[in-house]
């Protein structure tokens, strides 16, 4: 039987680490995910974990401990925020080539310029090619039941993965959650235990060498195969995980989309928001869904196309800007995604959500608005789209 | 993949490499003629040897064997040439010649 | 089709360290064990003793999907009234809804200061209260009460007997502190005052 309970995400977050009792955790603390290493460090103060918890002077310090262990053949997580993850940035690399599996909470924050503490995606986006795994979600349920899939699926894969969750939005928001008896959690995670692994006294092992041209290509090569190989370890975790909670997980979960002639594709918290706004233009006669991608890394790319191609129009909606003047990384590789599909739906990009600026119904109910007036018009107009900005034309 | 480094080498694929490039068995430098990179090769002349011990530790390549408290003859498949024996030996007991391939 | 799920939304305002936020999650405690759907959060900016703040409650039958600020609330609870010149706290108030004010003025006198707003005002001497019962003042408690009486969205009588037992567990060490809380919250019930 689940424990009903409430908490926020980061309160959800700890709990996973605790019923999972890691052997390291590497940490330093940064707002909003400063609370997953102080509420797990209450639970080494009282005894309840026997985790080795090292506190580092930098998140630096916090990615290598936690590469040093894992090589070392340790359970290593950690977890960060924002400028705290663009501090890890070159280890990112180094755990992902050197194919360590990590858990990484990931309280998702603006990246700097102007400062700000508030969340939106730009911070693990930026990371995507780290050569991380990467799953979002909505709620405080997700996050928790991603982070624990989230174990097993990197050790699968020896491969490092960010759990990551909406910034204040979840992390401190609480609300009703099921949680996962110890025991099943622990029995699920079972022991980590790798082949090789340094402190392996009767066969010690060298990590990290110097790649020189003729090996390094094959070694990225291989590297990307793992990201590939993912795809069904993640599907066979989410079973087990399916099996142990009746809760169900895919790369993504489309919502409404059977019959729809439009739709979003959204990360994150605001997905909720969307639900409630299909909601309610479903209950208005209106045929509209919603796909919300769980897992960024690896993309999903067949599946997300075949969920798109259900309807007409779709807008993919952004947390995160790239810069790049042609819309934001989900928009790019979704609509990427469907090239070589004969029946595509237009596909528009919405930035929004920068900085903690807040998504309404309403501000669905637009952009649902908008999608229309593109299926009708058979005219996608301007596909690079901002929604919740102050702007002087529209004054 | 649990290849050893000995089965690995530039033809090898990205499918016949070890996960993360690790190298998955100790020592081996072994496999690797490293003394092929030498220009200057140093050369022990034993009679002036008092086995003082002094170039042991200054060899950046671990290439003067020791044996019974004696040093022995250079370990010529990974000693790379630099010199820096020949400029602490007190005793002029190394040359230090042009190498010749 | 998805049922539609009535949300009781309420929004707090107060000045940072005074307890609005740690009123907010009490209130999603309480609503939680008398087994609703809750959400609770605070709107989080660089944290400020004595700054304006805001924290949010959703609280539904059916798990709550929405994951937005709330800009038409049901009911509003200031916790400071020195706020109401500064912060439009009846902005976007629903119909029916009210607004509750920890102060010792009367309802009347306190509507010049929301202006625009004609519904309904609550107000409740907090810091009296708080201070007969517990020596100091710690407004959350009665503002909580007050937030209950007036928006019923917990059966009163299980409001008490949870709130009791929450205190109980909290200052097990301090009986005398639960003592003074179960009164704040009784004496809150009691004396609130609608327009």
């Amino acid at each position: 039987m689940a424990i009903r309970d409430r908490m926020s995400g980061n309160e959800a977050v700890a709990m996973a680490m605790k019923q999972v009792n890691p052997d390291v955790m590497g940490a330093f603390p940064i707002t909003p995910s400063t609370e997953i290493p102080q509420y797990f460090s209450e639970y080494i103060a009282n005894g309840l974990v026997d985790t080795e918890f090292i506190a580092v002077e930098s998140e630096h310090s916090a990615m290598s401990t936690c590469m040093g262990a894992s090589a070392a053949g340790a359970r290593a997580v950690t977890a960060t925020s924002s400028a705290g993850l663009a501090l890890m940035w070159e280890l990112l690399y180094v755990a992902a080539s050197s194919r360590l599996p990590i858990t990484m909470a990931v309280v998702n924050r603006a990246l700097t310029g102007p400062i700000n503490i508030n969340n939106d995606h730009s911070d693990s986006m930026g990371a995507r090619d780290s050569g991380w795994l990467q799953m979002y979600a909505e709620t405080n349920q997700e996050v928790y039941d991603n982070f624990i899939q989230g174990i097993l699926i990197s050790e699968a894969c020896r491969l490092p993965i960010m759990i990551c969750q909406d910034g204040f939005i979840t992390s401190h928001g609480v609300s009703n959650i099921d949680l996962i008896e110890d025991e099943k959690v622990k029995e699920f995670v079972g022991e980590y235990r790798p082949e090789n692994y340094l402190l392996k006294h009767e066969n010690p092992l060298a990590v990290g060498p110097y790649g020189v041209s003729p090996y390094y290509m094959e070694i990225k090569r291989q590297q990307a195969q793992a990201m590939k190989d993912a795809m069904p370890v993640i599907r066979d975790v989410a079973e087990k995980f399916e099996d142990m909670t009746g809760r169900s997980y895919g790369f993504f979960e489309e919502y409404m989309m059977d019959d729809a002639e439009v739709a979003l594709v959204i990360i994150g918290s605001s997905a909720g928001t969307g639900k409630e706004a299909v909601d309610r233009l479903r209950a208005e006669g209106k045929k509209v869904g919603l796909i919300k991608l769980r897992v960024f890394r690896p993309f999903p790319r067949i599946p997300l196309a075949e969920a798109m191609c259900k309807v007409k129009a779709v807008a993919i909606m952004d947390k995160a800007e790239s810069f790049s003047n042609s819309g934001g990384p989900l928009f790019n590789e979704a609509r990427n995604s469907l090239y070589d599909l004969e029946n595509k739906p237009y596909a528009v990009n919405y930035i929004y959500g920068l900085g903690g600026r807040d998504i309404t119904v309403e501000d669905f109910y637009d952009i649902y608005q908008d999608l229309f007036v593109i299926y009708d018009n058979d005219d996608p107009g301007d596909v690079y789209r901002y929604i919740g900005v102050r702007d002087s034309r529209f004054k | 993949m649990n290849r050893q480094a000995k089965d690995i080498n530039e033809q090898s694929t990205w499918q016949e490499m070890t996960i993360g490039a690790e190298i998955i068995e100790p020592a081996t430098s072994k496999l690797v003629n490293t003394g092929e990179w030498r220009i200057m090769r140093p050369v022990f002349v034993e009679n002036k040897c008092k086995h003082c011990m002094l170039c042991i530790p200054y060899c950046p390549d671990s290439s003067i064997p020791v044996k019974d408290g004696k040093r022995l003859d250079f370990d010529y498949m990974h000693c790379k040439g630099c010199g820096i024996c020949v400029k602490v030996c007190p005793f002029d007991a190394i040359d230090f010649v042009k190498e010749v391939k | 089709m998805a049922r539609r799920n009535e949300a009781v939304e309420i929004r707090w305002h107060g000045r940072g360290g005074q307890g609005a936020k740690t009123a907010c999650l009490l209130l999603a405690d309480v609503a939680f064990n008398s087994g609703k759907h809750v959400q609770g959060f605070p709107e989080y900016g660089p944290e400020r003793m004595g700054a304006p703040i805001t924290a949010y409650n959703r609280i539904t039958d059916e798990p709550c999907k929405v994951h937005s600020n709330i800009y038409h609330p049901d009911y509003v609870v200031v916790v400071d009234e020195t706020l109401l010149g500064t912060v439009d706290v009846a902005k976007g108030i629903k119909e029916g809804g009210a607004v509750i004010i920890n102060s010792k003025k009367e309802p009347e006198e306190l509507r010049s200061l929301l202006p625009g707003y004609e519904g309904k005002i609550c107000v409740i001497d907090a810091e009296r209260i708080s201070m007969e019962t517990l020596g100091k003042n710690y407004p959350n408690t009665p503002m909580l009460a007050a937030a209950v009486k007036v928006s019923r969205v917990i059966d009163q009588e299980l409001f008490i007997k949870d709130m009791e037992e929450s205190f109980r567990h909290k200052f097990s060490h301090k009986p005398d502190v639960v003592e003074g809380n179960m009164r704040a919250l009784k004496k809150s019930m009691e004396e609130v005052k609608v327009s």
